[in-house]
């Protein structure tokens, strides 16, 4: 049985990256300038178990997201991975969406792709970590849903037992297709691209898609769609500024040391 | 005008998460802003016995669920009693806690209501905007001590919370009401079945209680993983933890993730090395007793919020204070 199944990625700001970005002091808005654009890490690994299930079952995996113009190259590092078409829905009206407008506007593009067996997504995001996105996509799409799993098995009739992990263990879910699910880290280890890869992908289509395109509702996506309203950055309390040690390297850490053991980790480094 | 800020009565196996009570203490100061009702929505099969627990903690209304159906989470199910629920009652608030099944659940009712959902709120409370009392959600920015106010359009206002990041509720004995809710519950409901429950064996030492931490972040890569992180844990009886690039190079298990997409900690002695100090990373330590960080970038704004910071090369520093730590200096 061949499977249509479905990848939903999203580029973020390069994890590692995370504090350069600041807040402008004059303009009140974030700076992310000279921070490089990554496929979200997890989401690489909903592509790895994409593949897998398709080299075992055979079929077809497609890979979405929806965002600017330049996340193209997330898709393009897709297909070098080994997706077999890309689609990018991208228009300015979908732009500053929260969780509930961006599952909306994903959720549309997908009726527009026709018959689908599996959607596969990373468990939450790098950036906003919500984990919202996928349950959400799923309600939209009115098909089941199981979140963070980190073990997909089939059965002989082609539904799934899964293993979704909780905090000190796991469940066991059975559902059957089609189904959207959100895996984490643990489910594989995500292959690199390769340069034939990177050829192969040159061949493959990128299909780019707007509001119309897709048909969405102009008044549930975007800023205006969204029913959560960022207001201003603030800056938190700080604690009370702690001091930097200066002097050569063997003295900062000995007083470093002695410093902690005044301020109440004395009983705790003996 | 009767205003109800509910909580989502999360149990297992049985037992409330102690997520619960975090949110009963941050129901019952909104509650208190918005002179309205504490309530909570417990589901499960022979659960009853949690009520009079939930009014010991100043719930004053339990709306109950009860069915061996519904003894496990099961996804579908528990969406649609939660989604009929609060569309019925239009509570003014409802807190989940940001637990796998209550992220899920959450977002499943937001989605299927089409209203607001925040997840991961690091502070709640009320504030007048146009004259009218509505519940501003704090997130998490990016950098330092940066952080962003959110509101909902819609009702209920709906907000996560992470497990460990709010103050426990004190007790507060109450008379509550039982109000007992049916679902209907039909056999093409369940498409997601869960067939079981497996609790694994906890670790020697949790996260959560460990008296150390000692944390690495990126930095560590110039000294090719995470041996000295692990051996200044191993010197000081610590729990090694990280921040999430160091979770996706692979140097430490998802469940050693430390920050708002990880674990919420407060130990009496917090060490931080090689980690900038994004926002999403340093909430999940800002309680810590005693903070000491160790960075090669003095403008990082993990010192901001250090109590001791050593600023310089990971690769001379480490060494040292392992050798200090040792008592060999």
């Amino acid at each position: 049985m061949a499977l249509e199944i479905i990848v939903c990625i999203k580029q973020v700001p390069n994890p590692e990256d995370f504090s350069k970005i600041s807040l402008d002091p004059v303009t009140r808005t974030i700076t992310r300038e000279g921070i490089p654009a990554v496929i979200n890490p997890v989401d690489k690994n909903a592509l790895e178990e994409g593949f897998r299930i398709r080299e075992r079952y055979s079929g077809k995996v497609a890979v979405l997201t929806m965002g600017p113009p330049q996340a193209r190259q997330a898709l393009e590092e897709a297909l070098a991975m080994g997706a077999d078409e890309a689609f990018l829905l991208c228009d300015t009206a979908f732009a500053e969406a929260d969780t509930l407008a961006t599952a909306y506007s994903l959720a549309c593009n997908i009726r527009s792709m026709g018959h689908f067996d599996l959607i596969l997504c990373g468990k939450e995001t790098a950036d906003s970590g919500t984990g919202q996105v996928g349950p959400q996509l799923a309600e939209f799409l009115g098909i089941p849903c199981v979140s963070n799993v980190k073990e997909i098995a089939f059965e002989e009739d082609m539904s799934l037992v899964v293993k979704q992990a909780l905090e000190g263990g796991y469940m066991k879910v059975k559902v059957g297709l089609p189904a959207l699910i959100t895996v984490n880290k643990e489910i594989n280890q995500s292959r690199l691209v390769t340069a034939f890869g990177i050829m192969e992908a040159a061949e493959k289509e990128i299909r780019e898609q707007c509001c119309k395109d897709v048909d969405a509702d102009p008044h549930c996506i975007g800023r205006g769609g969204s029913p959560t309203e960022v207001l201003e950055p603030i800056e938190l309390p700080r604690r009370k500024k702690g001091e930097i040690i200066t002097g050569l390297p063997e003295e900062a850490v000995k007083k470093a040391v002695e410093r902690i053991r005044e301020l109440g980790g004395s009983d705790l480094m003996q | 005008m009767n205003k109800e800020v509910w909580i989502w009565a999360e149990q297992r196996q049985g037992r409330l998460l102690p997520v619960c009570f975090e949110l009963l203490g941050k129901g019952h100061e909104l509650c208190q802003d918005l002179e309205g009702k504490l309530a909570a929505v417990l589901v499960g099969s022979a659960v009853g016995g949690l009520c009079s627990e939930l009014m010991d903690y100043g719930c004053e209304k339990v709306y109950l669920a009860a069915d061996p159906r519904l003894s496990l989470y099961q996804a579908d199910l528990y969406t649609d009693a939660l989604s009929q629920l609060i569309d019925e009652r239009r509570p003014e608030i409802v807190l989940w806690g940001a637990t796998t099944t209550g992220t899920e659940l959450s977002a499943r009712v937001a989605a299927r209501l089409k209203i607001g959902l925040t997840a991961h709120c690091i502070d709640l409370y009320i504030e007048d905007r146009d004259g009218e009392p509505r519940l501003v959600q704090v997130v998490p920015g990016w950098s330092g001590n940066l952080a962003v106010k959110t509101i909902s359009r819609t009702i209920p206002q709906m907000a996560t919370v992470k497990p460990n990041l709010m103050a426990r509720a004190s007790q507060r004995k109450v008379e509550g009401d039982i109000i007992p809710i049916v679902v209907e519950i039909e056999e093409k409901d369940l498409r997601a079945e869960t067939i079981e429950i497996v609790e694994e064996e906890p670790e020697a030492l949790p996260l959560e209680q460990a008296e150390i931490v000692v944390s690495g972040g990126w930095g560590l890569n110039a000294l090719g993983g995470f041996a000295s992180v692990e051996e200044i844990a191993a010197i000081l009886g610590g729990a090694v933890a990280g921040t999430r690039p160091a979770f996706d190079r692979g140097w430490i298990p998802e469940s050693r993730i430390i920050g708002i997409s990880g674990k919420i900690v407060s130990p009496k002695l917090f060490i931080s090395l090689g980690a900038s100090g994004a926002t999403q990373y340093t909430t999940g330590f800002a309680r810590s007793q005693v903070i000491l960080a160790v960075d090669q970038n003095r403008n990082a704004p993990i010192f901001e919020i250090a109590d001791i910071g050593i600023v310089g090369d990971l690769q001379t520093i480490l060494p040292l204070l392992i050798k200090e730590l040792k008592g060999e200096a």
